[in-house]
């Protein structure tokens, strides 16, 4: 369906009934703030924003929508990356920040069950007293809601060890477009039927609206240690990742930087990483002390062999925190350097991450705009983040074009256009390289199977036959 | 090494009649009876990339599982969720088909979790590959994953990229007499604790305790817990496979379960797997007691070995709310249009 076709005639006054005073947003200054999420080249007004209360409210807009067919935007904290929040045109926007509430937490089953506004953090924090936590921990947990994690299939630098959004959600409720409500999933560790689970983490809020989810808990490691290592250069940095994992290590968490990026984080917060080092591995352990004493000398070991010339090792739970801020701080940092940055998503075979590396530096000179790299290394996902001026003629156009060479590039070695950050209306061009039209229209039969009208967040991650005919003739994004 | 994706696609586009989908026939026990044209699918077989390095393996469906196991163990890696293999001739893509896992399940993470990647013919003959070989990938719908225990339904597995682990360091058995109560408690203990526990099995009296991790852990925990050592390599193995004598009957159902879930009261014989999760049982009740048990505590019930005629008057699986029915129905649909592929084998009404 054609974006243009919902402009019809919100059903503001229908909407208004089932709300509470002050819940439906109409006024343009209000309505600014959900005009866009955490990626801000890209702005659409909405018609409106509700801020429904209930799980009955959200069914009465829903039916109300689903009627008038009007297309309805969820959005949890909008820290996303890919603007999977950014409104449609003529859209409602479906907020689910009021549902902030922690329903349970039951410590002799090691689940919560949460609210879709609950913010990541909040569950681990929930249950901390009962010495467990909430595995998952994208660098945005401060802020971003479990019902966002859900829609991305978030993942965090633990996620090597402990899994994605995916491996630790075990029981979802969703309202599906037209108000039924269903429950998916289960508290026992599968379910019957089709794995509609796996479906629905990941959806990108296409598939239905998350009310509520049951979510694994992790009794808490005792404790945990990290390695900081520095390379002279980024194929021995990429070669030590390899060795440990052929060491038969999974450790807890397994990051690199790349110059450029430490250089912006020491300026940002003074982690004492080593500025004279062409990449950094952050290497963690964690579990029993005896595990972790066990694991880190076989860490070192490893590294030492495959050339590190410094390597430092956490000594106290502060040191620890100190060493892990500088990487978990690198987005904002980036953003202190730079008016504008773009954070880019790919996921590629770990063996091609020097070609890969040495192609974006190459792609720099040639866009004229720098990029620094953090890498998920363990599990070869990569963040190239461009930095540019939105505000000088041409730079943000510059900035796009560089991104989807990079996108293009991870397609090339056999990897993935985005690895949690979702596809949105950012990436939605370079779906056209990485799946055939006959995969194309497999996912649409997926989205019609759901929501027949298309009115679940329009216009994201599904390209149409005509976009990807025009991307491969002109080979622009946009 | 032999690729027949063509011929099947062939095969597929020219179909009359529903195809029945079939590799090793080791878990022909499994599920709804489902009738059509046979559709042969064990000779697409080889190992099509190993990267260990990488974690991930990649072959054609066809592959028996002792092959791939056998690959991993050279390079000291693993498929940590353990499928059951029934036979010798078991493959990858019944594996993923059934979507079933082992003892290491509750520690390890299922089929699905290490599934990263598909390639399938759909009911249109036409291949289709979803997901890749890395690790983290949201691009588009998680087909892989859902493809993971739809027996079949939704298409022809071709290939399978799957994410391997490396083989715990050390192993070490615990044994403790414990009644089924004591033993439910003291595991809902141990597994809110950082202890090392990979699988667990309590049966006639016996709970056994599989611990698997870095040396020094795992002597710690066997320290920590108490219990008798046992050497019990066979004994998991043979909990994997079902081989144990437990396993013979001819009516067994699987009742899957919230860990924490109290003793059950339905007389018969059980048999309690991952921590409280799974729990088999061998019992006279009816059909309709232990499905509503099951759900009563938040799980459900699969009639996982039985008579047809059993299998006919109360389904395998137990039954989907409507909503979710009717996305399965449309979810069907949008894979197989014509209805080809396995028909009623996971539900009458797909
Ligand atoms: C500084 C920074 C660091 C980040 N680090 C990471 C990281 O380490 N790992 C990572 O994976 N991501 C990271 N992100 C991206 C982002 O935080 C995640 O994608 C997060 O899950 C989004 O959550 P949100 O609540 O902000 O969702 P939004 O941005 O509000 O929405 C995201 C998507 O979810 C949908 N949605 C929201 N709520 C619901 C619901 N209840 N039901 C159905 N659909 C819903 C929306 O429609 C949209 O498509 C980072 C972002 C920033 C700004």
């Amino acid at each position: 369906m054609n974006a243009a076709d919902f402009v019809s005639s919100l059903p503001i006054a229908e909407l208004a009934t089932v709300l509470s005073p002050g819940s439906l947003i109409l006024e343009d200054e209000e309505l600014r703030p959900y005009e866009c999420d955490g990626l801000t080249a890209y702005r659409q007004m909405p018609r409106a924003v509700a801020l429904p209360e209930t799980e009955e409210q959200v069914v009465a807009i829903l039916k109300i929508c689903h009627r008038h067919g009007v297309p309805v935007v969820a959005r949890g904290a909008g820290t996303g990356l890919s603007g999977g929040a950014t409104p449609a045109p003529g859209s409602l926007v479906l907020s689910l920040a009021k549902f902030s509430r922690i329903l349970a937490i039951d410590p002799e089953a090691r689940v919560a069950r949460v609210q879709p506004g609950v913010r990541n953090l909040a569950i681990s924090e929930a249950a901390a007293p009962y010495g467990l936590y909430y595995a998952p921990d994208p660098s945005s947990q401060l802020a971003c809601t479990i019902g966002g994690n859900v829609a991305e299939n978030s993942g965090g630098v633990h996620c090597l060890k402990y899994g994605l959004t995916v491996h630790n959600v075990l029981k979802l409720r969703v309202a599906l477009c037209d108000g039924t409500v269903v429950e998916i999933g289960s508290e026992a560790l599968d379910a019957p039927g089709y794995d509609v689970l796996a479906l629905m983490i990941g959806s990108e809020g296409m598939l239905g609206i998350v009310l509520e989810a049951t979510v694994r808990l992790m009794p808490k490691p005792v404790t945990a240690q990290v390695v900081m290592a520095s390379f002279d250069d980024l194929v021995a940095a990429g070669q030590a990742v390899a060795d440990i994992i052929a060491a038969g290590i999974i450790p807890a968490g397994l990051e690199m930087m790349d110059k450029p990026a430490t250089h912006a984080v020491e300026a940002f917060l003074q982690a004492g990483y080593d500025l004279n080092a062409e990449a950094i591995l952050l290497a963690e352990s964690d579990g029993t002390p005896e595990e972790v004493d066990e694991e880190i000398a076989a860490i070192c070991a490893v590294m030492e062999k495959a050339g590190a010339r410094q390597l430092r090792v956490s000594h106290s739970e502060a040191e620890r925190l100190k060493f892990w801020a500088g990487r978990k701080a690198a987005f904002p940092a980036v953003g202190r350097l730079s008016p504008d940055y773009l954070c880019m998503d790919g996921t590629i075979p770990r063996k091609h991450l020097a070609f890969v590396l040495a192609r974006i530096a190459e792609l720099s000179k040639q866009y004229g705009l720098a990029c620094a790299n953090v890498f998920h290394a363990g599990d070869g996902n990569l963040h190239p983040l461009i930095m540019f001026d939105a505000n000088a003629p041409g730079e943000l156009a510059r900035a796009l074009e560089f991104g989807a060479r990079i996108l293009e590039l991870s397609v090339e070695v056999g990897g993935t256009i985005t690895g949690e950050h979702g596809v949105g209306i950012e990436k939605i061009a370079q779906m056209c390289v990485q799946f055939s039209r006959a995969e194309l229209e497999t996912f649409q039969a997926i989205k019609t199977a759901f929501d027949a009208q298309g009115l679940l967040n329009p216009g994201k991650a599904l390209p149409t036959p005509r976009r990807c005919s025009e991307y491969r003739l002109t080979g622009s994004a946009r | 090494m032999s690729d027949l994706a063509q011929e099947f696609a062939a095969r597929i586009r020219t179909a009359e009649t529903p195809l029945v989908i079939r590799a090793g026939g080791s878990k022909d026990f499994y599920g709804n009876p489902s009738t059509g044209e046979r559709l042969d699918v064990s000779g697409h077989v080889g190992v099509l990339a190993y990267e260990p390095s990488e974690l991930v393996i990649t072959a054609r469906a066809g592959t028996k599982l002792a092959e791939i196991e056998a690959v991993l163990a050279e390079k000291g890696q693993c498929l940590p969720f353990e499928p059951p293999r029934f036979s010798p001739a078991t493959t990858l893509g019944g594996m993923v088909a059934a979507g079933l896992s082992g003892p290491r399940r509750v520690s390890a993470g299922s089929v699905r979790d290490h599934v990263l990647g598909v390639k399938l013919l759909d009911g249109q003959g036409r291949e289709l590959s979803f997901g890749g070989q890395v690790m983290k990938n949201v691009a588009g719908f998680d087909v892989s994953r859902l493809l993971a225990g739809s027996l079949g339904t939704l298409g022809v597995l071709l290939e399978v990229s799957l994410k391997v682990m490396p083989r715990p360091a050390t192993e070490a058995s615990l044994r403790f007499e414990l009644g089924q109560a004591d033993a439910l408690k003291r595991l809902a203990e141990w597994q809110r604790q950082p202890l090392p526990i990979a699988a667990s099995c309590w049966c006639d009296g016996v709970l056994s305790i599989r611990l698997a991790g870095a040396h020094k852990a795992v002597e710690a925990a066997c320290r920590k817990m108490g219990g008798e050592a046992f050497w019990a390599d066979d004994f998991w193995q043979d909990l994997r496979d079902q081989r144990l004598p437990f396993f013979g009957a001819s009516t067994l159902w699987r009742l899957s379960l919230p860990a924490a879930a109290p003793v059950i009261d339905l007389a018969g014989q059980w048999l309690i797997e991952w921590g409280g999760a799974l729990r088999w049982l061998i019992t006279e009740a009816p059909a309709q007691a232990v499905r509503a048990q099951a759900a009563a505590l938040g799980g459900h019930a699969t009639l996982f070995r039985g008579p047809e005629t059993l299998k006919r008057q109360v389904g395998v699986f137990s039954p989907l709310s409507e909503p979710l029915m009717r996305l399965h129905q449309r979810l069907k649909a949008a894979f197989d249009p014509k209805g080809l592929f396995n028909p009623g084998r996971l539900y009458p009404e797909l």
